[in-house]
């Protein structure tokens, strides 16, 4: 049996769970408009091969970094993991402080039905409109869930699991949300989410870049918190310094 | 095969969205792992230049975005 380190794994599976229920939110749309407009067998086929894909993606990936000497994977991961979590973090930051505008899950969905009307119908067989979109949305924003799940999982040290766990509890969620409003899910406050899940990330990769190049943290694994902290006070100070910006552009 | 080029350009998309702000980001980690451990620093210096320095790559990216607006 495997002992499972709750102190990085439980942030892991949280992790896990906000970032995959923000990009299964964003599938979640265009594959309720394709089952709308183009009926559910198409919709849920496309989007149960895609789902079908990542995990083998995921099964494949993820141990296969385990192979890796840890201080290579920690760095490696943790300056993608960085780069990802940090562009989260300053498009939450822009959108948090009004410089960009926020997602709207309502207008995308419109839009998706207003293109999806324009293909011919299907009476007969599978709907290759249907499936093709549904696949599409599915992979793209599911390569992103996939993306963090192995990065988490390996850079942590076998915590492929922990993170898998957050990524299936968020789209069971958002299936059963999906099944209970069919609708799209717009009263998420998402940039919350990704302004948090933005913070995580960044705190993970900077702790296991600091790791794979052997440089010694205060206090050891204690550090995560304070990382955590530095990442949500420059985060806020950024917001306030591009707010007041925006508004002394303004006026 | 259109939807394998969208989710490569969305791959890449995923760590590259203002190239400055990815650039500047790899730079500092090169900087903290291949020049901040030869310069004797104390303990635990290295690691918070590393943070500082993200966090600061982070502010100025974001501020200078809304300059720019």
């Amino acid at each position: 049996m495997f002992a499972i380190d709750w102190g990085h794994a439980a942030p892991t599976m949280l992790a896990g769970f906000l970032a995959s229920l923000v990009e299964f939110i964003e599938a979640l749309t265009v594959v309720l408009a394709v089952g709308a407009v183009r009926g559910w067998k198409g919709a849920l086929g496309g989007t149960g091969l895609a789902l079908l894909v990542l995990l083998v993606i995921v099964v494949v990936l993820g141990p296969a970094l385990t192979r890796i000497p840890l201080d290579v994977v920690q760095l490696g991961v943790g300056t993608l993991l960085l780069l990802f979590g940090m562009r989260w973090l300053r498009k939450a930051i822009l959108r948090a402080a009004g410089v960009l505008a926020l997602h709207d899950e309502d207008a995308l969905f419109e839009k998706e039905v207003a293109t999806l009307k324009g293909f011919a119908r299907v009476t007969q067989g599978w709907d290759r409109v249907a499936v093709a979109t549904s696949f599409k949305i599915t992979m793209v924003e599911g390569i992103e869930v996939v993306f963090i799940i192995v990065a988490m999982g390996a850079a942590g040290g076998g915590l492929l699991i922990p993170a898998s766990i957050g990524a299936l509890a968020a789209l069971l969620l958002v299936v059963a949300l999906g099944l209970v409003l069919h609708k799209p899910v717009s009263t998420i406050p998402e940039n919350t989410l990704k302004f948090t899940v933005g913070v995580l990330l960044s705190t993970f990769g900077t702790f296991w870049v600091g790791e794979g190049a052997g440089l010694e943290w205060p206090g050891a694994d204690w550090s995560l918190l304070g990382l955590l902290a530095g990442f949500l006070a420059a985060a806020f100070g950024a917001v306030s310094m591009c707010r007041a910006r925006r508004l002394a552009g303004v006026a | 095969m259109e939807w394998l080029k969208t989710v490569g350009a969305e791959f890449i998309g995923l760590f590259v969205d203002d190239v400055g702000f990815a650039v500047a980001i790899l730079v500092w980690v090169l900087i903290a792992a291949l020049v901040l451990p030869r310069l004797g620093l104390p303990d635990p210096l290295p690691a918070l230049l590393l943070f500082a320095g993200l966090a600061g790559i982070l502010v100025e990216s974001a501020v200078r975005r809304a300059r720019k607006r």
